[in-house]
């Protein structure tokens, strides 16, 4: 197996990752460190794989002007936006395919599928699928071959959890350990009941008649 | 007159909250992903030596005794910040010190230890990191703690620093090695 190093660099040394394909947001970016591991590639001179920067770049749209001109400056804003989000849409899912040999359309879906469940380790925002970086590249692979030697989604995700912790999958497992991440949204919607039925059954009461010539109890809230 | 604090009280709390948030981040790492191996039986692996390439090491034959798993690439700007780390205190702490050269060329590889100077005992080669993966890497360096037994005891994702050398890897190394070497390590 080619490692996908490239090694035709100008200065092998020092150079960082900013501009390598390869690295950037991939194993060479730990934290603190000033060498950019976002997620976007950095345009690079020295003529590489130029797929990067899918966000086009701000400072081309005309400065937002603000009174006579503000509705038109508004427009231009959003459809700045538009075509912004337009651009990271196309480039997700034009970005990080590789060309793998699936059998059929069914096998590619369950692939496509199943990346899309699992978190990139290096750039951990962006799902298995989506992401560029080269660790995502070999664990795809991984999957990719884990699949056709008949394996089943559970026993991939298993085999991911096992090295990387329930953090690669993006639906956490429901466990002792994650209670409070599945059930808290709903104990704030009680709380919330709770707290709306307290607030009409007193002002049910004010309106209702005995009401307290000291309104000092006027909270509104 | 509490109705009129209780606002005050939850604002206070929510700051409170706000702060605690804030305190935990900079104190914590938050795309550190806890190692699930810790406490387990590290991966198998039989991966080339570096120098010798038709020869191979493998975690059975390092068995035996405790030993430190480095993993760094050529590639890895922070493995050089941390090169001169290892060299001058790792080292000296007399481990056996293991470099598992990561997604690496290994002309490449030699070059940089050559340029900076060989702290390994032994460097391996694992060109596709399919060994990477089974430990779990994602973040060169990273170094693991393999107890004689061969099961994980510590992971540092990251590099060494002198402050987490001192609180984090000398005390399980302590563990390790027994009473003596607590006391000087505290």
């Amino acid at each position: 197996m080619s490692p996908s190093t490239e090694s035709i660099l100008p200065f092998p040394r020092l150079r960082g990752n900013i501009g390598r394909t390869a690295d950037v947001c991939s194993g060479s970016c730990p934290k603190g460190e000033p060498q950019g591991c976002g997620e976007y590639k950095v345009p690079q001179a020295d003529g590489g794989d130029s797929r990067g920067s899918p966000l086009p770049p701000f400072g081309h749209l005309p400065p937002l002007r603000r009174g006579r001109n503000s509705l038109l400056g508004v427009g231009t804003f959003a459809v700045g936006i538009l075509f912004a989000l337009a651009a990271l849409a196309l480039s997700s899912s034009a970005f990080a395919i590789d060309p793998l040999p699936f059998k059929d359309r069914a096998e590619e879906v369950r692939f496509q599928n199943l990346t899309k469940q699992l978190r990139c380790l290096v750039c951990q925002n962006q799902d298995l699928a989506d992401s560029d970086a080269d660790l995502a590249k070999d664990l795809r692979k991984q999957v990719y071959e884990m699949m056709q030697s008949g394996k089943s989604d559970d026993e991939i995700k298993d085999y991911l959890v096992a090295r990387y912790n329930d953090f690669v999958l993006y639906d956490p497992p429901l466990k002792p350990g994650t209670w409070i991440l599945w059930f808290s949204p709903f104990a704030f919607v009680l709380i919330g009941v709770f707290v709306v039925v307290r607030i009409l059954r007193s002002r049910a009461r004010q309106a209702g008649g005995v009401r307290p010539a000291d309104t000092e109890s006027g909270d509104d809230w | 007159m509490i109705n009129r604090l209780l606002p005050l009280a939850i604002f206070l709390a929510l700051v409170g909250l706000l702060g605690f948030g804030i305190y935990w981040n900079t104190h914590h790492e938050m795309t550190e992903v806890p190692s699930p191996l810790i406490g387990k039986p590290a991966p198998s692996f039989t991966l080339p030596l570096l120098y010798e390439p038709e020869k191979t090491l493998s975690a059975k034959d390092l068995l035996g005794k405790p030993y430190l798993l480095n993993v760094f690439g050529s590639w890895c700007p922070t493995c050089q910040y941390e090169h001169p780390i290892l060299t001058g205190q790792i080292k000296p702490l007399g481990i056996k010190l293991i470099g598992l050269d990561w997604k690496d060329e290994p002309d490449d590889a030699k070059r940089w230890i050559a340029q900076f100077g060989n702290p390994y005992d032994a460097v391996i080669t694992d060109r596709d990191g399919r060994s990477g993966i089974d430990f779990g890497v994602y973040m060169a360096p990273e170094t693991f703690l393999i107890d004689a037994e061969g099961v994980v005891r510590y992971k540092r994702i990251g590099m060494f620093t002198p402050e987490n050398i001192r609180d984090e890897l000398l005390p399980k190394i302590a563990e390790l090695t027994g009473q003596p070497q607590k006391k000087t390590a505290k």
